[in-house]
């Protein structure tokens, strides 16, 4: 009697360990070490310095062989004593979409299959400002600006109280010292809350693997900013993160003909935004849902 | 040792009975199962295309970013939810009617729950990151985000609702009492946290300020209202086909009690969404644009228009047939008040609440929406796979309930087992 139970007992215990590794083996094999250290890769905030030189290492590698670029990828840290601001000045905009598309070329958006853009134009019949429902985001005329119109550009608008990094289940998104909020894209696990949870409709999501031609890439990319993404993420603007850490412009406020775009710190008195701030009508997008957002519209006044 | 062996081997038992108790039955229960695992299959390769090129397979966009998936999700939220409506009148009020099934409905409740994280889980564009969100293991945002509150309250329900049932099944199966000290402290919180689940779902929408369509504090207690009425009528249809192919007994007087509570959380969901319509109308601002988008049509785009008076006509009718007694009280009208419900319910909670809330987006842009192949083939999936553990569960409870497959049986074959 005892015996036949060692034996089912075995027999279960050996079913049981077989079950297992036939499970895993084809998992194991199928996978290789680079995507098991994929899989396992950690959130960016927690990684130590030699981890995020690994996997900085690792991208370099990848996009090289997928862009046939050498990437300069960068980590760096957000500038002491900074704030980053955003002034547009409505009275000069002309809808000429030349942000968009600066920003496209700088960020590494995709191109097609999912047109991905990180700034959305607004054309808005005059008279109205805040109700957006008559909004026209399609426009195509010959020429810019349309009599009667006025354009409303809009995106990230970098609020102080973000409601889509509250929405994140998995704290992908956060908010950095300088104000812009990043997305670690290789977090991100796709749910869509924050796409919902956002009020400027900032964010937009790679609803497949991106589209970005050889010809078309920028290298000179922040891991938190314009590398480029996988599909199935949550992107958006970061104000040009890369640029903006290195003493630069963001690409829209370069781009801009009319010059409505403005940036600098809100920290520093002398900045042009703290001037506009100070001297101009200054709103802010949805300011009743107490996001203070950190993007000025003004007008010339 | 030797009642180590003795539990093995009975455990052992237990296993080969279930799954002999499974895997046997009539023409038609194959026929059944089977052809909920053709739908299961067909799903899970739909399910893989997706998997593999993105959601891009869906007609999900930037605009409408959450479609049937979380539609499904929500209404089904609410299907378990109210297996509470079974737990308070059996536990609490000792209703003996409904206390004989109380077991069956919360195994309902388990599989609405299944359904529902998997309905999560195809949304997730990266399922292969899905470790992030385990709480210490990954990197859950609690309390801020009302999605970590959420997976947290499913999965609680989820356990709750398999550990009570199957408890008192073993039991029942062992012949022998429940220790309701024991037991009973897990089924009182199972009440609260029924109601719990629904909020919190309710508030994943409610909290986003971001979409005036959901930004409206009647959320919770409308979604606990329809959800009383859905649950329960595909309780009381599920009860009867049970009642015929299986030898449990369940008296037409739990389901008319059933259906009694229907006609009242019915009024209050009428009532409620009235509420929601006069404010929204006679106050007239912006915040209108998506009722309207519901109710008439926005700048000639009125996809949704035809579903939601269908589901009103039905949710209204559905009412009058359960408010008066002579129609409540007769199984024909009784079935087609819950059909019209649980119908009309689903495109009131579902996709009538869910896409809403994207048209137009936070600005201004209409955008309609309209489920492809691949989301219709993943649901049909996803509800087979329901359906087929509820009946594999069912295959196993009932004859435990019924006492045809317990321990003492097993004793009768095996006498010397006996304790001395």
């Amino acid at each position: 009697m005892s015996n036949k139970n060692y034996t089912r007992r075995e027999f279960i215990r050996n079913l049981s360990v077989t079950a297992l590794a036939g499970l895993s083996l084809p998992l194991l094999s199928s996978c290789s070490r680079e995507e098991a250290e994929d899989f396992l890769q950690k959130h960016f905030l927690e990684m130590t310095e030699e981890e995020k030189e690994r996997v900085i290492a690792k991208l370099e590698q990848r996009y090289l062989e997928q862009y046939g670029r050498k990437f300069q990828i960068s980590t760096q840290e957000a500038l002491p004593e900074t704030l980053w601001g955003y002034g547009l000045e409505l009275s000069r905009c002309v809808g000429c979409r030349r942000c968009v598309y600066a920003c496209a070329n700088e960020n590494n958006t995709s191109r097609y299959a999912r047109q991905l853009h990180w700034i959305r134009v607004l054309r808005l019949k005059r008279g109205n400002l805040i109700n957006l429902e008559d909004s026209e985001h399609y426009y195509a005329p010959e020429t810019v600006p349309e009599k009667g119109f006025i354009y409303l550009p809009v995106q990230c608008q970098h609020c102080q109280n973000p409601p889509c990094v509250k929405a994140c289940p998995i704290h992908a998104t956060w908010q950095e010292p300088d104000g812009i909020v990043v997305v670690d894209y290789n977090w991100c696990i796709g749910c869509r809350y924050c796409i919902a949870a956002c009020p400027y409709k900032g964010r937009v999501f790679n609803w497949a693997e991106p589209n970005l031609p050889k010809d078309e890439v920028n290298p000179n990319v922040h891991y938190l900013g314009n590398r480029p993404r996988m599909k199935c993420a949550v992107e958006k603007c970061t104000f040009c993160i890369q640029r903006v850490r290195a003493g630069r412009y963001p690409a829209c406020v370069e781009a801009c003909p009319t010059g409505a775009r403005k940036f600098g710190n809100l920290l520093d008195p002398k900045s042009e935004i703290r001037y506009i701030i100070e001297r101009k009508r200054v709103f802010r997008l949805r300011e009743d849902l107490n996001t203070e957002s950190r993007f000025y519209y003004f007008f010339e006044s | 040792m030797e009642s180590l062996q003795g539990l093995l081997r009975e455990t052992w038992h237990f296993y080969k009975k279930t799954l002999i108790l499974v895997s046997r039955g009539s023409k038609i229960y194959y026929a059944w199962c089977f052809s909920l695992l053709a739908i299961i299959i067909a799903g899970f390769i739909f399910y893989w295309k997706q998997h593999e090129m993105g959601l891009l397979e869906t007609n999900m966009t930037d605009q409408v970013s959450w479609g049937l998936y979380i539609a499904n999700f929500t209404y089904l939220v609410g299907m378990a939810a109210a297996a509470v409506l079974l737990v308070i009148p059996a536990y609490i009020y000792q209703f003996k009617p409904i206390k004989e099934i109380v077991v069956l409905g919360e195994l309902f409740a388990a599989s609405c729950m299944v359904m529902a994280i998997l309905f999560v889980m195809v949304d997730l564009g990266r399922l292969d990151r899905f470790w992030h969100m385990l709480p210490f293991i990954g990197s859950m945002n609690f309390p801020a985000s009302l999605l970590a509150w959420d997976v947290l309250a499913l999965n609680g329900y989820l356990f709750l609702n398999l550990l009570i049932p199957i408890y008192l099944l073993v039991k029942s199966y062992y012949g022998k009492k429940p220790n309701w000290k024991f037991i009973l402290p897990f089924i009182l919180l199972s009440i609260p946290w029924a109601v719990g689940i629904h909020t919190v779902t309710a508030f994943l929408y409610n909290g986003l300020a971001a979409r005036p369509f959901w930004n409206a504090s009647i959320l919770a207690p409308r979604f606990l209202a329809s959800a009383f009425c859905s649950g329960p009528a595909i309780i009381i249809i599920i009860f009867q086909i049970i009642r015929r192919v299986s030898a449990i007994k369940i008296e037409d007087s739990a389901l008319f009690k059933v259906a009694e509570l229907i006609a009242y959380s019915m009024f209050l969901n009428l009532f409620l969404l009235g509420a929601e319509i006069f404010k929204e109308y006679y106050s007239g601002t912006v915040h209108m644009a998506s009722f309207k988008y519901l109710f008439e049509g926005l700048h000639h785009h009125n996809e949704l228009v035809p579903w939601i008076w269908a589901a009103m006509a039905m949710n209204v009718t559905a009412f009058i047939l359960f408010l008066i007694p002579s129609t409540r009280k007769r199984l024909s009208t009784l079935n087609l008040g819950c059909l019209l419900i649980i119908v009309g319910v689903w495109i009131e909670k579902g996709p009538g609440f869910v896409i809403p809330g994207f048209v137009p987006d936070p600005l201004g842009e209409i955008h309609e929406y309209v489920p492809n192949l691949v989301e219709f083939m993943v649901s049909f999936g996803i509800w087979a796979l329901g359906l087929l553990i509820f009946t594999l569960l069912m295959k196993v409870a009932i004859p435990i309930e019924t006492g045809e497959f317990s321990h003492t049986e097993y004793e009768k074959e095996r006498p010397y087992l006996r304790p001395h």
